[in-house]
């Protein structure tokens, strides 16, 4: 979580209305692309995540690869995925940076029920607000990637932030700047497309990898941290889905089915009370008073009496 | 397993009878009993919590104020799905107490076709077939249990979203958030039905009793079978005897104002 005064705010999670002084200032895309094929697994990038984001060292589960746990977690926000891979009849030892990949259009924001708990920023950082996040989950689901983690303990969802607050005073991700390979790259997203681009050509022309390519999936709008891949067909080896969908269920029905439900709902309250204005409540019969009396009035029936 | 569900049924009865009271009065009949009464009111508190906390988590931009009532955004989902699971309980007991006398009759079919004349209030009494539920109480019945049903599924889905898959998951935001459309519809109309727009019928709830004309009215088939006495009949003769009455009290009423006059 950063300070949200650092960065114009492009989009609030379920926030009804325009954001504040959207589009008034200029702000570049800004993109981290990570090259998997010079990536060597150091960890190096991982460790720099835990100290400038305080987290603590969390204890490594061990399953038979090199990989530090199953996946990230609340306080462990980047983790080389390690995949042994055959292929042709060779190992291949694919090597991911596995991290929030901060969506041009994030499934965590669009399923976000809660108003300012998640906010994308013009330069494309998305970012969650603990402070008004209420841990329903919706986000984790709403995720393609499996990116943002429920802690148990405050209840609330955490996810990598880019770094923003130090992106904010102009430095680079920690990650990138513990890179010793230099494959983490950090920059505008139209640079780090072209560096990216470069990369993947040379890989097919000189490297012999012929489907080599980059990965900024256009499903779901691109996304602010890019990879080249040795084989841009199978994203899956990786364990990035190829074509990452965000649920439709929860564009359409957070802004259209909801309030509709909600409007019905309110409409019924106003039919019974209207109906019990207008139509009246249904009396156990005969009704007190009786319905027909001869002489209802009094002073009437008096007068009728009277000769 | 009927037999062993209405063994059950009669035995939790019994019980709760000796712990509370019915107390019926002259003109009155005991419509529910203390096990039914308190079945249904520990459905309506858990329920009420469950739907105050889904407002908050349906949309909290609109509902964030009711969140503190629960000590906040975060507590108010954590509770949720125990509320619900309370609900879940106290209804599957309620449904064992409820669903033989809730099952659908051709009189009940008969019944929704004339539901126009139903909420016009066309007619003074309920046509001489309902009995002790009529249809539209049996179709709010049915429709609590299929939600209750849905709300289980989804709501268990949700919430051990992490070992199940992704879309699962997101469908299950959409049907809990039916299941809940459909029971607030429910519950609106319930509580209209059961107040305003029909006095009397919330004291068969709160003290278990009902008039003997509320009974007539709206339940004649019931009354019927719980009196031996022909609710028609009854109607008329207390009809009668009301104009008689009437008749006196306006005769005695001539009589003092002639007095006064002399």
């Amino acid at each position: 979580m950063s300070n949200p005064n650092t960065f114009q705010i492009q989009e609030i999670s379920a926030h009804p209305g325009p954001v504040p002084g959207q589009g008034t200032q200029r702000a570049e895309e800004i993109c981290k692309y990570i090259d998997v094929t010079t990536c060597i697994g150091c960890k190096a990038c991982e460790v720099a995540c835990v100290e400038w984001n305080d987290h603590p060292f969390r204890e490594t589960t061990f399953d038979d690869t090199y990989q530090t746990m199953p996946s990230t977690e609340w306080n462990y926000w980047n983790l080389i995925k390690f995949v042994e891979d055959q292929r042709d009849g060779n190992l291949m030892w694919l090597m991911r940076k596995d991290q929030c990949m901060h969506c041009e259009d994030p499934g965590c924001l669009r399923a976000c029920p809660a108003d300012g708990a998640i906010i994308k920023y013009e330069n494309g950082i998305v970012d969650f607000q603990q402070d008004n996040c209420i841990g329903c989950g919706y986000c984790i689901s709403g995720c393609p990637f499996d990116i943002p983690k429920f802690n148990e303990k405050t209840k609330k969802v955490y996810k990598c932030t880019l770094c923003s607050d130090r992106v904010g005073q102009g430095l680079e991700p920690a990650c990138i700047k513990a890179c010793p390979t230099g494959c983490l790259h950090f920059g505008t997203k139209s640079d780090m497309v072209q560096i990216a681009g470069l990369r993947a050509k040379q890989l097919r022309e000189v490297s012999g990898f012929a489907n080599a390519g980059v990965y900024d999936p256009s499903s779901i709008g691109g996304t602010h941290v890019i990879y080249t891949l040795h084989d841009i067909n199978t994203p899956e080896r990786y364990g990035l889905p190829k074509n990452p969908i965000i649920p439709p269920s929860y564009t359409y029905w957070k802004w259209t089915a909801k309030p509709i439900g909600l409007l019905m709902a309110g409409l019924g309250l106003l039919a019974v009370f209207f109906h019990r204005v207008s139509v009246g409540p249904r009396l156990p019969q005969p009704e007190e008073p009786p319905l027909v009396t001869e002489h209802s009035d009094p002073v009437e029936a008096k007068l009728k009496e009277q000769p | 397993m009927s037999a062993s569900v209405d063994r059950f049924d009669e035995r939790a009865r019994r019980e709760a009878d000796r712990v509370g009271r019915n107390v019926v009065h002259r003109g009155e009949l005991l419509r529910h009993p203390v096990y039914t009464r308190v079945l249904h009111w520990s459905v309506a508190i858990a329920f009420i919590l469950s739907l105050l906390s889904g407002f908050a988590i349906y949309s909290p931009w609109l509902f964030h104020w009711l969140t503190p009532l629960f000590g906040g955004g975060a507590r108010t989902r954590l509770l949720h799905p125990w509320f619900g699971l309370v609900f879940e309980i106290f209804f599957f007991f309620q449904f064992l107490n409820w669903f033989v006398p809730m099952s659908w009759t051709g009189a009940d079919t008969r019944w929704l076709k004339r539901i126009k004349r139903y909420t016009t209030n066309e007619d003074k009494l309920e046509p001489e077939e309902v009995g002790f539920f009529n249809g539209g109480q049996k179709v709010y019945f049915w429709a609590i249990v299929l939600s209750a049903v849905l709300f289980l599924i989804t709501g268990l889905l949700m919430w051990f979203d992490h070992v199940v898959w992704r879309w699962l998951v997101a469908v299950s935001y959409v049907v809990h958030d039916l299941a809940a459309l459909l029971m607030l519809a429910g519950f609106i109309i319930h509580i209209y039905e059961g107040t305003a727009a029909m006095p009397g019928t919330f004291g068969a709830m709160m003290n278990g009793t009902v008039t003997e004309r509320w009974a007539w009215t709206h339940h004649p088939a019931w009354f019927r079978a719980v009196t031996g006495r022909d609710p028609r009949e009854s109607y008329e003769r207390e009809k009668r005897r009301r104009a008689k009455r009437e008749r006196a009290i306006q005769r005695w009423e001539r009589e003092q104002d002639a007095d006064e006059d002399l």
